[in-house]
């Protein structure tokens, strides 16, 4: 390479501070691939490869006479009229919309609250509040599970000392609320310490100026940091679209503890899950995961257009 | 001004600690207790006999050790996944940040659009092209996944445009410095506390994954600690007669599978905080 390039610098017969100053361009280019080669490389061969792979799998169907064959957009419009898959995007859907705006209020909350200096012991709060995010998902299900339960769970004990009706927190009624708890459980601290972390980037005489007109802790609140905190929340929330409409672990664990209230098609990753390894129907699998994918891309862009579009007006 | 604290609110914040750390406690708490009492006392206080330490030998020596062996895959899968993301994250958000090349805007684009491509979308797919490369049932199942990360190599970008002074890169190439030996030797310090943040994150992820060690492993001695609390769990639910002992293993191996990651989290408290503001504040 650098024959190649003295060579054709040579035939223009340029001054020397030109060649070096041309020579240290292109080999800083040059330098500039190396460095994102291997993520690049990475990135492509498992991430992108995937991708395609599933798209690609996705357009076929086996049949019992023929074997594999190419069906075009069939496993797509089999998925958008299957029920089972359906109700399940419905289901997370659902608990999108009640359990990720209780989880942000708690965190924002808090934040706000960690932040303000009217705290005692503020850090012992926050890192408190940051913890659950430090026990995996699958330990966070079974401890839950074991609350939860009729046997040995705390609140079953309580109600019976007081001889009361044990909650029914594994019935079909109370099911998805109890994931949701779970969930906000284990990902509220997380939310929080972005907050948290935006919230200390507010330049602090934007707060003098605002005491000095008089404005309260809760004034100051509402008026300077949470609009302040406009970019961060929406990392909480696109973050938030991504695991809603991903829910596995949580469902996948407590179907064990209550086959007949999860269905294999609890939720539609579960679903995937089920037709790809019990099902042995990897096409269809691979269409449903396609699809989930794609709901997730276009609810994440939905959710900036709409904030954007409403910051601007 | 400053010196004024409010009650109310103190006591609204210890409301909520106490959400987030009672089962925490009360998984301790059960730990501590042998089957009998867990059923006979009440959950959220200690038995009068306290049988931590024998639990813990049960749980650590149960079927040959394989608990510790759960443990150890656990460390192993992600301490390498961790490393190997935030080095390519670093080596790539720096790469970004710091060079003009062609492409850099559109790769880099690309790679920002695949941060909202779910994990568990990919994960189906993967493992199909992982059985045909014979990957299944084998470390990498469960590694080369975990190096990809989208916001690990956003957050590095971002870290190392101002982390990282253009004079002192600059300084360091007229002395003479390499490219690499000026990343190696200058700039990977400054982008210290953005690694550590990618690293912890990373960590985490590779540490509480479920889904993908669930798909690309059958084989018990491969198992992360997740798959294999999972099967106990599983074991202890459907088993009759047995399952006292199992139900024992799984609340005290739970307990001791969390405790590694707190103690990070703790250790680590300073880097990953400010690291975390960064991408947050211009994100």
């Amino acid at each position: 390479m650098s024959i190649n390039t003295t060579d054709r610098l040579a035939a223009r017969a340029p001054s020397r501070s030109e060649v070096r100053r041309r020579g240290r361009g292109v080999s800083h280019a040059r330098t500039g691939y190396l460095f994102v080669a291997p993520f690049m490389l990475v990135f492509l061969g498992l991430l992108v490869l995937p991708l395609v792979y599933a798209a690609y799998l996705s357009l076929f169907q086996e049949r019992l006479i023929g074997g594999t064959v190419f069906s075009g957009l069939g496993n797509y419009t089999r998925a958008l009229t299957d029920p089972r898959l359906l109700a399940g995007m419905g289901r997370v859907g659902l608990f999108f919309l009640i359990q990720v705006p209780i989880m942000l209020a708690i965190a924002l909350l808090a934040a706000l609250a960690i932040d303000s200096g009217l705290l005692r012991m503020a850090k012992a709060f926050r890192l408190g509040i940051f913890l659950p995010y430090a026990v995996p998902s699958v330990v966070a299900t079974l401890m839950w599970g074991y609350l939860y339960g009729q046997d040995f769970g705390p609140f079953a004990q309580l109600a019976g000392k007081l001889s009361l009706p044990a909650p029914k927190f594994l019935s079909s009624d109370w099911m998805l609320g109890s994931i949701a708890n779970i969930v906000t459980w284990e990902f509220t601290g997380y939310n929080m310490i972005i907050l948290y972390a935006a919230l200390r980037a507010v330049p602090h005489d934007l707060y003098e100026a605002a005491a000095v007109d008089g404005a309260g802790a809760i004034r100051t609140a509402w008026s300077i940091k949470i609009p302040a905190l406009r970019p961060a929340l929406l990392v909480c929330l696109i973050f938030s679209v991504i695991g809603s409409f991903q829910l596995f672990n949580e469902p996948q664990l407590m179907q064990r503890l209550a086959p007949s209230v999860i269905d294999s098609a609890y939720t539609p990753n579960l679903y995937a899950y089920t037709l790809a390894f019990t099902g042995q129907e990897v096409n269809y699998a691979a269409a449903v995961s396609f699809f989930l994918g794609t709901v997730i891309v276009v609810a994440s862009y939905a959710v900036l257009f709409v904030t954007s579009r409403r910051s601007r007006s | 001004m400053r010196e004024r604290r409010s009650n109310v609110l103190t006591l609204g914040m210890v409301a909520l600690l106490i959400y987030f750390l009672l089962p925490l406690f009360w998984l301790f708490v059960a730990s501590t207790k042998t089957v009998g009492d867990l059923f006979s006392s009440f959950g959220l206080w200690f038995a009068s006999d306290f049988s931590l330490l024998s639990n813990i030998r049960e749980t650590v020596t149960n079927g040959g050790w394989v608990f510790s062996r759960w443990m150890g895959n656990t460390v192993f899968y992600s301490v390498v996944s961790a490393g190997g993301a935030a080095f390519l994250c670093a080596l790539g958000g720096y790469g970004f940040a710091k060079y003009r090349f062609r492409g850099n805007g559109a790769m880099f684009g690309l790679v920002l659009g695949a941060i909202m491509v779910p994990t568990t979308a990919l994960a189906i797919p993967t493992y199909l092209l992982f059985s045909k490369a014979s990957l299944v049932n084998t470390p990498w199942a469960i590694i080369l996944p975990s190096l990809v990360s989208p916001f690990g190599l956003y957050l590095m970008r971002i870290y190392a445009q101002d982390a990282v002074p253009d004079g002192i890169i600059e300084a360091a190439r007229i002395d003479g410095a390499g490219e690499f030996r000026i990343f190696f030797q200058v700039a990977l310090r400054m982008l210290a506390p953005g690694i550590v943040t990618v690293l912890l994150f990373t960590l985490v992820a590779t540490w509480n994954n479920y889904f993908l060690p669930l798909i690309m492993l059958n084989n018990p001695d491969l198992y992360p600690i997740t798959l294999g609390l999972a099967q106990w769990s599983s074991q202890a639910s459907a088993g009759g007669g047995t399952t006292g002992a199992v139900l024992s293993l799984v609340i005290t191996g739970s307990c001791l599978s969390v405790i590694p990651l707190i103690a990070a989290f703790l250790l680590l408290q300073r880097y990953w905080q400010s690291g975390l503001s960064t991408g947050s504040v211009k994100g």
